[in-house]
Order: C-alpha cells, then sequence, then structure tokens
C-alpha cells in the first residue's frame, strides 16, 4: 500500500490530522484498530478548565498555564496554534453549529448535575451554559436508566457558579410512547428522528414549562438528523433546548465522529478501521514503512509521512510491559514522564498517579524524540493524548490539545512538502 | 465444546478479556440501531457469553445479528465480537435445530444444480407473487426479497471451454458460486481483465466456500466445504494468487474459516495466506507499475458502495483508488456501512423489514446522489440494492471492463 500520509490512530488528533492532510492535497489514510475516543465523548471541545483554579477565559490563562507547565503538549504551536485549530475545527465540524470563543468557558451540566467548564459547546449544547445561573426544566424520559432528572435538577440548584446566578432547576419525566423499555441511546435517537414521537413528548413537556428559559433534556436527540430533531423541538416548546450528555454511548460524540469522517472522506482522505498498525521499518533517519495488519496477512505501508495518534496509556498508545517498562509499541519510541524506579501509581485511586502524564517528549515541532535525545526521524510526527505532560481529565483540556496538536502536526507536514515543492 | 480446543478459537474466544463494556460496537451496529429483537453486540456476545457454558445457551436474540462484522471492526479493543457472536449463534443451532428455509439458503451450489434443470420455470416461480406468497409462507422467504435469476449457461461451462492463455505470471481465479450460477458475465470479465494484465488465469475446479452455511449456523458443513474448496484450488501450481472477485467468498478463505470455523487445515492456512479481492490485486500491480492504464473514457457518474464483507478484509477500498484512474468517470463514495442484506438475512420473513430499515440510509443516498449506476462488490448486497432502489447494480469490476474498452 502507498500513500504520501499514514495517520495511526482515529480519534480526535488523529482525524484532525488526516482531515487537514488531506485538505493540504495529500493522499492520506488513516488507520486505527478500531474507532476512538469520539463515540464515548461528550462532543464538547475542552481547551483549559482548571489551572488548576477554575478557568474563566482559556485565553488570559493559557500564558500563565504554559510557564508553570513547560513540558505541555500545548508549548507545541503554543496559544496561537491552539487559537487557529479551533478556528479550524469549527469550520470543518460545520453543520453540527459548534459555538464558543478562547475568551469564555461556558459552564455546561453534567449528567450528574455538576457544572464543568468548556471552550465549545454544538448548536444542541448551545443553550446549556448555566454559569450566568437561570431557571431550567429538566426532562427525563421514564425507563432510559442513564439520566436521572430528579438528581440531576437538585444537584444542579446546589451547583451555581457564585451566589449572584443561582439556578433554579425543576424536573420532570416524560412517558415514551408505547414505553422505552430497555432503550439504548442510540435507538431513542433515532426513534427522535420520527415526529410524532416529537410531538407526543413536546405535549407532554408543554404543561411542565412555567417558567423555565430552556429545557435540558438526555442527549439523544437524533443521529443523522439531530439538526432537525433539535430545532423542532424548541419550535414546539417555544423556547431553547439543550442536550446533557451522559454515559457512552453519546450521541453528541458519534455525530461529531460522523462529522469528522464524512469531512476526511470529501477531502480525499481514506479510512481504515480495524487494521493495527504493529511495527515500522526506517531508513537513512527516516520512516519508510509501517506494517498494518489485515484479515489474512500484514501488509507494509509506504508514505512519506507518519503521524502516531494512538492515544495514551488508556487506550494502548504506551504500553507498560510487565516487566514495569514502558514502551511505545509500533516505534519503539523511548517514554517519559517517569524516573527510574519511580512507582507508576500513588495510593489513591481517583487521584493522580504518576502514570497519567507519561507519554512522548517532541521537539517544537512535535516530532517524537528518539532515545537520543534528538528526533526519532524526521517524518514522523505525534499527536494527541500520546504525548507527555498533560493531565487532560484534570485539565480538563483533552480535545484542545488533540485538535491543537493534530492540526499542527498536519501544518508542518504540509508547509514541509510545500518547501520541498518550491 | 470441541470447537474450543482449536488454537484459533481460544485466541478468538479470549479476546472477550479486552472488552471494556465501552459501547462503541452497539453505537456502531446497523442492526441493534434498527430493532429491538436485537440489543446490540456487546450485550449478545461479552456481555452473555459469560452465561454460556454447558447446556446453558444463548437467547435467541444472537440469531438477529446479520455476521455484518462491524462491531469487530469497530472494536478498539481488538475484541472479535462478530466472530464470538458467530460461535454462539452456531451453538443455538446446534441445540435446536435449523429450519428447512436456513438449510436451503446455505446452499448455493445445491440450489443452482438443482434449478438448472427447470432455469426458466425457476426463473418464473421467483419473479411471480402467486408462487413467492405461498413461498413465504411454507418456507419463510420473504416474498418480497431479492432472488436473482439462474443464467442460461454457467460459468463452469464457459471456463471450460476455455483455454488458460500461457504467460509467465500465473494466478487461480476463485468464482464462487454466484457467479457460476447467477452471474457467468461477471466471471467472464474477471478472466478477460486478468488476462488484459498479461496473466494466466487458472480456473480449477471449484464448489462452494461454505460461508452461507457458516452464517446459518451450520459449522460442520461449513468446515467440510471450505477445506474442501481449499484443496480444489491448491490443485492448481502453488505459491500463486488466488483471485476472487466475490468479497464475502474471499474473506471465508483469507479469515473466516480460520477464525470462526476454527479449520486448521493446512490446505486452507496457505490459501487464506495468498488470497487477493481482485481490486486489492489490481491496485498493487497498479502500485508496481505493472497495472494496463490504456482506459476509453467513461462518462458515467457512479455510486461505490463498499460492502461490508469487503470492509472486513481490511485492505480499504481499494476499487475507489484503481478506478480514480478511469478518465471522465465521476466516482462518489457512499459512506455506509452496510445495505442490510447480511448475505440470507434479509431474505427471511421476519428479518426482512429489519434488513429494509438497515438500508434505508445507503438507499436514501442513492437517490439523492442518481447516479448511473451503483458500484458494489457483494453479490447478494448488489440484488438487494437494486431490488430496493431500482438503480442498476453492478461489480466494480465491470465497470473497469468497460474502461478497457469491453462489452
Amino acid at each position: 500500500m502507498i500513500t504520501d500520509a499514514l495517520v495511526i490512530g482515529a480519534g480526535t488528533a488523529g482525524l484532525t490530522a488526516g482531515i487537514r492532510l488531506a485538505q493540504g492535497g495529500l493522499r492520506v489514510t488513516v488507520v486505527a484498530t478500531g474507532e476512538g475516543c469520539l463515540p464515548l465523548a461528550s462532543g464538547t471541545i475542552d481547551v483549559l478548565g482548571f489551572a488548576p483554579e477554575p478557568v474563566q477565559s482559556p485565553r488570559d490563562a493559557l500564558p500563565g498555564f504554559l510557564d508553570a507547565n513547560p513540558e505541555h503538549p500545548y508549548r507545541i504551536g503554543g496559544p496561537a496554534g491552539i487559537e487557529a485549530s479551533l478556528a479550524w475545527f469549527i469550520k470543518t465540524a460545520g453543520p453540527l453549529g459548534y459555538h464558543g470563543e478562547l475568551s469564555r468557558n461556558r459552564w455546561v451540566p453534567t449528567v450528574l448535575g455538576g457544572l464543568r467548564p468548556t471552550a465549545l459547546v454544538p448548536h444542541s449544547m448551545a443553550a446549556a451554559d448555566l454559569g450566568g445561573g437561570g431557571e431550567v426544566l429538566i426532562a427525563g424520559i421514564r425507563g432510559f436508566r442513564d439520566f436521572h432528572p430528579a438528581l440531576l435538577a437538585a444537584n444542579l440548584s446546589r451547583a451555581a457558579a457564585a451566589p449572584a446566578h443561582p439556578i433554579e432547576a425543576r424536573a420532570t419525566l416524560l412517558d415514551w410512547p408505547g414505553g422505552a423499555g430497555d432503550m439504548p441511546p442510540f435507538r431513542l435517537a433515532r426513534r427522535l428522528e420520527d415526529a410524532e414521537i416529537r410531538r407526543q413528548l413536546a405535549a407532554q413537556l408543554r404543561s411542565k414549562l412555567s417558567g423555565a428559559s430552556a429545557v435540558g433534556m438526555p442527549a439523544v436527540l437524533g443521529r443523522e438528523r439531530a439538526a432537525e430533531v433539535h430545532a423542532d423541538l424548541e419550535r414546539r416548546l417555544g423556547r431553547p433546548v439543550f442536550e446533557i450528555p451522559g454515559l457512552p454511548p453519546s450521541l453528541p460524540g458519534l455525530r461529531l465522529f460522523d462529522r469528522l469522517r464524512r469531512a476526511l472522506l470529501d477531502a480525499g482522505g481514506r479510512l481504515l478501521l480495524g487494521s493495527t498498525a504493529i511495527s515500522a521499518t526506517h531508513s537513512h533517519g527516516t520512516v519508510a514503512k509501517v506494517t498494518i495488519t489485515q484479515a489474512s496477512r500484514p501488509v507494509e505501508v509506504s508514505a512519506g509521512f507518519f503521524v502516531l495518534a494512538t492515544g495514551g496509556f488508556a487506550t494502548g498508545g504506551i504500553l507498560r510491559l510487565p516487566d514495569g517498562q514502558l514502551r511505545e509499541p509500533v516505534f519503539g519510541l523511548p517514554v517519559a514522564g517517569l524516573a527510574a524506579g519511580q512507582e507508576p501509581f500513588g495510593d489513591q485511586y481517583l487521584a493522580e498517579h504518576p502514570l497519567d502524564r507519561v507519554g512522548l517528549s517532541t521537539d517544537a515541532d512535535g516530532r517524537p524524540l528518539g532515545a537520543a535525545g534528538a528526533p526519532h526521524a524526521t517524518n514522523l510526527y505525534a499527536a494527541g493524548a500520546v504525548l507527555a505532560g498533560a493531565l487532560p481529565w484534570r485539565e480538563k483540556s483533552g480535545e484542545g490539545l488533540s485538535l491543537a496538536t493534530g492540526w499542527h502536526a498536519a501544518e508542518g507536514i504540509v508547509g514541509h512538502r510545500r518547501e520541498h515543492a518550491a | 465444546m470441541s470447537m474450543l480446543m482449536e488454537t484459533e478459537g481460544i485466541a478468538v474466544r479470549a479476546s472477550l478479556d479486552g472488552c471494556i463494556k465501552c459501547t462503541i460496537c452497539e453505537s456502531a451496529c446497523p442492526y441493534a440501531a434498527v430493532t429491538e429483537h436485537f440489543p446490540g453486540p456487546k450485550t449478545v456476545g461479552p456481555q452473555e457469553e459469560r452465561f454460556r457454558h454447558g447446556p446453558l445457551s444463548a437467547d435467541w436474540s444472537v440469531d438477529y445479528c446479520s455476521g455484518c462484522g462491524i462491531c469487530s471492526r469497530v472494536c478498539p479493543q481488538d475484541v472479535r465480537i462478530a466472530e464470538i457472536n458467530s460461535r454462539a449463534r452456531a451453538q443455538l443451532k446446534e441445540q435446536r435445530g435449523i429450519p428447512l428455509r436456513d438449510q436451503l439458503l446455505a446452499r448455493p451450489d445445491v440450489m443452482g444444480r438443482l434449478g438448472r434443470p427447470i432455469r426458466p420455470l425457476f426463473n418464473w416461480a421467483m419473479g411471480t407473487l402467486l408462487v413467492r406468497l405461498p413461498v413465504e409462507r411454507i418456507l419463510g422467504i420473504h416474498r418480497k426479497a431479492a432472488i436473482p435469476k439462474l443464467a442460461p449457461r454457467t460459468f463452469r461451462q464457459w471456463a471450460r471451454r476455455h483455454p488458460v492463455r500461457p504467460a509467465p505470471d500465473r494466478v487461480v481465479y476463485f468464482h464462487g458460486c454466484s457467479t457460476n450460477y447467477f452471474e457467468p458475465r461477471l466471471g467472464r470479465m474477471v478472466v478477460a481483465v486478468l488476462e488484459h494484465q498479461g496473466l494466466a488465469v487458472e480456473i480449477p475446479e471449484q464448489g462452494c466456500c461454505g460461508l452461507p452455511l457458516q452464517s446459518n449456523g451450520n459449522f460442520p458443513a461449513a468446515r467440510t466445504y471450505a477445506t474442501r474448496l481449499a484443496g480444489q484450488l491448491r490443485r492448481a501450481p502453488r505459491d500463486i494468487p488466488v483471485i476472487a472477485a466475490s468479497t464475502s467468498c474471499g474473506l471465508m478463505l483469507k479469515r473466516e474459516a480460520r477464525e470462526i470455523l476454527g479449520v486448521e487445515d493446512p490446505a486452507l492456512v496457505d490459501i487464506s495466506q495468498r488470497t487477493y479481492d481482485i481490486f486489492e490485486f489490481l491496485l498493487n500491480l497498479h502500485e508496481q507499475g505493472r497495472l494496463k492504464t490504456d482506459f476509453v473514457p467513461v462518462e458515467l457518474t457512479v455510486a461505490y458502495h463498499a460492502p461490508c464483507q469487503q470492509q472486513n478484509q481490511l485492505i480499504g477500498k481499494p476499487a475507489l483508488d484503481v478506478l480514480a484512474l478511469v478518465p471522465g468517470l465521476r466516482l462518489v463514495e457512499l459512506d455506509r456501512d452496510c445495505c442490510g442484506v447480511g448475505g440470507t438475512y434479509g431474505l427471511k420473513r421476519e428479518k426482512y423489514a429489519i434488513s429494509m430499515a438497515v438500508g434505508d440510509g445507503l438507499f436514501a443516498d442513492i437517490r439523492q446522489v442518481a447516479p448511473d449506476l451503483v458500484l458494489c462488490d457483494s453479490e447478494t448486497c448488489r440484488w438487494h440494492i437494486a431490488k430496493a432502489t431500482g438503480f442498476p447494480v453492478i461489480h466494480p469490476l465491470e465497470l473497469l471492463h468497460r474502461a478497457y474498452g469491453g462489452r
């Protein structure tokens, strides 16, 4: 198999790099063992939520955050790179209608009724920002196990960002026409694409609205025709409706996956799911080929450029071998972040563990370093959670760093090609 | 179960350990999205597998899995979900028996052989409600399900009189049952396109690969078929590529016979290592600079649907890369996973509506593109899509044949 660029990994970082490379005129194949993080993700784009204090403006907080965390992947490309990648993302996500700006975090409800900071939200969550308080109605579906409006509303009323901005949240349970039974979110979503079901749910909701300025619902408002489902519910209720993402499968994440996958194909890229990159061959300081699995025999993929976006320790991008050694499995790259002999795990399960920050070190362009401290290869870039030095779950920086580093890797490759062509 | 003693079987089942219950397979499953009968690949697979011991069996829901394999492909942990579910289905059938209908549908070679002497009657009967209604009532084959027409001459009749054109580079052509009985034209085009590349094409005597038997839960018969076929294909000279244009049958040789049926016969292992999808093979030739590109312009808009079993070969979509070389062609990639037919799944009375609901998105996309032709590598998918949309659906190889100036 021959291609201009091979991207390994189909999460946010891999798809971003793949689309951007294809848009830059390269023949691109994105290969991944399976679907990445997106079907499990909330669909919001976190950039910086805690540093470690709650962040109101990621734009204002980033310089200080980078000073305090000089090894953080955000240093690749810096704040300007983050800004550019977000602008590109909003355009690429197109019909999902992402809202937001780096100057102000939005505070959106979690499925348990907490508020969490995020930078960008899809249109279906445009009205979810409760940082300024307000009166909302939380509507669940009777029988749907993953969304409990009474619990959510009670917690939300306590979660207000400031005493000056109280949240008044009420809860209601809707009866699904014919009974929701044990329906998973994706089937509820598909059924909601039927206008008759929406009519019946909206009819129940209208009598419960009273003073609520917006209605929060589980994030099951359609998949392919989500925009139509959302707009129709708002029209029937005469006020904003917002989705509250919960346990996976997550429709907002799936919609984003569908959209990015389509954008990759539209740009001429190829997506190969189910195939795992297992090893690489090198020649003269470059990666020449990567071997990937197929149904009956492995095959070598030749490419001019490679982007490694396989995720961190949690998703197999970094392995910890039985002898305690950390290893990046495709290229055998050295893993940074844990000193020799240091215990990888702390005492408290939910606290930070030393292992959380491990990953690949890179040069300023995002090329992973080899054992000698120089880039492992001139044509190999790394992006996303495989990079060392971040704590996305605590910083609330996961999507932002995948977007920024995936985009930056692609920009580097496109620029490099342009220089050589000139 | 004896099958668990086999090494591939152990590897497939051991992959369960990797399941973190993330639900990615469930949200990707086109069947779980549309029917309550199928709760989802994780639910009937990694979750229920722990209850499948000794006399205990899976419940019927596993029978509503079509075997499309999308779950295994999207699993980030590489759990062999579809394979595990296929095995569970076979266990269920072993305990409860396989209905006559499924026994029939599972043997296209037998159907072809029996139908041939009464070909005009068979073709007429399958096209008239007068017959299809009782067939639905008695056998359970849905009256609207697409049944192909038997061709006047089999591919083998043609192949027997078609001398192998001597050339230094040789290939074996594995044509499959459908090409033999229903679409011999496609077989002749495959041979013509391969010969155009300067290759000698060997077409050994060959039977069914056993895939329909496998998907209908008859593993013992499927193993016999697959092993016999491997032996037949191996009668041709060793070490030369085996080319398949039927993607599901190709996948059977490449992987499913080993992973699902647990066949460890050395002939099959050997054949599986050197089986190529026709477009995988042609793209390899192109990458080596050996593909003939003497194309005539084809001024058409065509929409390509890569069927599940083509995607499960994990070779990408080589048909798109090869057809991109044809001047004049406007090629649209349909980004849908499954047409819904699942081999013989969509022919069954109780599953036909599910099958149509699964294909809904694909059919809508086709109507929107309104192409001159739809391209799809798998025969049962072609028949299903053609019937559901009214658009002509051909194998992408037919279009390539046309681009080489063929008729």
